[in-house]
């Protein structure tokens, strides 16, 4: 098979298992809720890996641009305008605004020093969404807001009380999504980003804005993030100051790379993997955390290329 | 309001003095290993804890000489098994393998302490104020900080006058050229991940004399550390001593004015750090001391 039939299976096999998730799942032992779970977070490792696995910087605080989205969509429902849409915009903006401005504060920073400077902002923010509890509610979370029916005009969809379309209309925000991912990684700019990555003074060298690239991907990547909080305050009705700590980060990253960062679709089974082991294994011991941490071990020793770079090298070439 | 403020100062630099610790072992592995230590602070809870169950035997002055070198000893076997053959690799390695250990220590003291939290008591000479004017300086508080000063400084003569200092400081420099003298680096960099964990092991028995002890008080006290680090500037030493010790004073003069900004302070003063000198106070990449 030639490398573009490959890829097409490989995408219509995805798309198929996603878009059918609600009919086979009860049969494995899953629930409708659980795949919007895993779509949702997939989508902020996938976001987390734009900036990754495609431009090469680390950051461990990305976490905070979801928990905000997650609150931009609840004071939007709360206070502004009961429409679902609208939520997520603002989500999304909320999200993604903390990112281009703080992003301008981080961008000159490289490797470790670049991940210790994300972690620290986005520890502010945790802060900040904890203290101010007469906005936020502090540690109880953000409640009192609820998804609002889809509204056409001509009809409407009921995504509160129905799961199954609530998981269709999460597919359709995920597929818009990833479709604008994909196509900033296929444009120039994504080239760039790409050439970064892979050895950045060569491309300081071809004139190219490290700095201000970066600081776009950076950017984007804190947008696509805030709008995957802001769906998941739709799935739980409900937002909290742990969505932005940093072990929400660490848990986005050890998705990307479980699943296999240098691919499009890693995080995506990284995610997969990640939340349905977490659900099972909470409700398995209360010792579950050992167990996480162990995956994290393993994973990092063994299986550094993630799942799918372990598949792809076990085929021949 | 004087004495407010100078309470408030004190505590501030007693606060400091565990950044300064914290941050000075977590420097001292960055700047030699490039490995970004999570668990450090899961390494503060295991010296505190092994000091909790060493002080019924030994007193709070055996633990106080047991419990450090013990947590090193941890520290050392992690390196050689875990951190190792990491070197060289993507620093994201080693961030995501000190988290997940960091996840299993905290839950393993939760397994064999228990989540309630432990009392430490301290000596009674220790426990009582100087004087009553000055209520808040406990002989305690007075202790750590002298504590602390004779490690740091201690700390700041072996890496700038014994061969193993100078070999420290030089690898984090340039460890290729240093290998290639025939220094083994491998030795080198554990027994300065057991030197930075020791830091963490002694912060931990005085912070349980200090606090009391819990399985989570490891993770408020990294974060800060952290921030040490960044408005110090990476690589230097000098700096992660200022910089805990700033960000010490910085909260508790805000817990006067506005308490509920005395743990987001630390974040503004980076932030304005970063702005103003983006490597921080003094920092020079790939310089040290």
């Amino acid at each position: 098979m030639s490398g573009r039939a490959r890829n097409l299976v490989v995408l219509l096999t995805i798309w198929a298992v996603l878009v059918f998730a609600p009919y086979w799942m009860p049969f494995v032992g899953g629930y409708t809720a659980l795949g919007a779970r895993v779509l949702v977070l997939a989508l902020a490792a996938m976001s987390v890996n734009f900036l990754l696995g495609f431009t090469g910087v680390l950051s461990f605080g990305h976490a905070a641009y979801f928990g905000l989205g997650a609150y931009g969509a609840g004071f939007a429902l709360k206070f502004l305008a009961p429409s679902t849409p609208l939520s997520l915009i603002c989500g999304m903006l909320l999200g993604g605004l903390a990112g281009a401005l703080l992003g301008s504060l981080i961008v000159r920073r490289r490797g470790v020093y670049f991940a210790m400077v994300t972690i620290a902002f986005g520890q502010v923010l945790y802060y900040v969404a904890f203290q101010w509890s007469s906005l936020t509610g502090g540690d109880d979370g953000l409640r009192g807001f609820s998804r609002q029916p889809l509204d056409f005009g001509f009809g409407s969809i009921d995504i509160l009380s129905n799961e199954t379309a609530f998981y269709f209309f999460v597919l359709v925000c995920f597929a818009i999504v990833v479709a604008v991912m994909g196509y900033v990684l296929q444009s120039p700019f994504g080239r760039t980003m790409i050439a970064i990555r892979e050895n950045e003074r060569r491309a300081r060298f071809l004139g190219i804005a490290i700095e201000r690239h970066i600081w776009i991907a950076f950017t984007l990547s804190c947008f696509f993030m805030g709008f995957a909080g802001a769906l998941y305050a739709l799935v739980n009705n409900f937002a909290d100051p742990r969505g932005l700590h940093y072990s929400q980060s660490g848990d986005f990253v050890m998705m990307a790379v479980m699943g296999g960062m240098r691919s499009f679709w890693g995080p995506l089974l990284g995610a997969a993997v990640f939340v349905v082991l977490q659900d099972y294994l909470s409700s398995l011991t209360v010792n579950w955390m050992s167990f996480v941490g162990l995956l994290f071990i393993l994973v990092v020793l063994f299986f550094p290329r993630g799942l799918l770079g372990f598949i792809r090298r076990q085929e021949p070439a | 309001m004087t004495q407010l403020l100078l309470f408030n100062v004190t505590n501030g630099l007693i606060i400091g003095v565990f950044y300064v610790l914290m941050a000075l072992g977590l420097s001292l592995i960055l700047n030699l290993s490039n490995v970004i230590n999570f668990a450090h602070g899961g390494f503060l809870v295991i010296g505190g804890y092994i000091a909790y169950s060493v002080t019924p035997y030994v007193g709070f002055w055996g633990a106080l000489l047991i419990a450090p070198p013990l947590t090193a000893l941890i520290g050392f076997i992690v390196e050689r098994i875990l951190i190792r053959p990491l070197y060289g690799r993507d620093p994201l390695y080693g961030l995501l393998l000190t988290f997940g250990l960091a996840f299993i220590i905290e839950d393993g003291t939760r397994f064999i302490w228990g989540a309630q939290g432990k009392p430490v008591t301290v000596p009674a000479v220790l426990a009582r104020p100087l004087s009553s004017e000055l209520f808040f300086i406990t002989g305690y508080r007075l202790f750590m900080v002298v504590t602390t000063i004779i490690v740091v400084a201690l700390l700041f003569a072996i890496l700038r006058y014994s061969r193993l200092g100078i070999r420290i400081r030089a690898g984090t420099l340039d460890l290729e050229t240093v290998a290639a003298m025939g220094v083994n680096i491998r030795a080198l960099r554990s027994l300065n991940f057991a030197a930075g964990v020791f830091l963490a092991g002694l912060s931990g028995v005085l912070a349980a004399g200090q606090l009391g002890l819990e399985p989570t008080m490891g993770t408020g006290l990294l974060m800060p550390s952290f921030v040490a680090i960044i408005v110090g500037g990476v690589g230097s030493l000098t700096g992660t001593l200022i910089g805990g010790l700033l960000i010490g004073v910085a909260s508790g003069v805000t817990a006067v004015f506005l308490p509920a900004a005395s743990e987001a302070v630390i974040y503004v003063l980076m932030a304005l750090i970063l702005l103003l000198r983006p490597r921080g106070l003094l920092g020079e990449e790939g310089m040290m001391t």
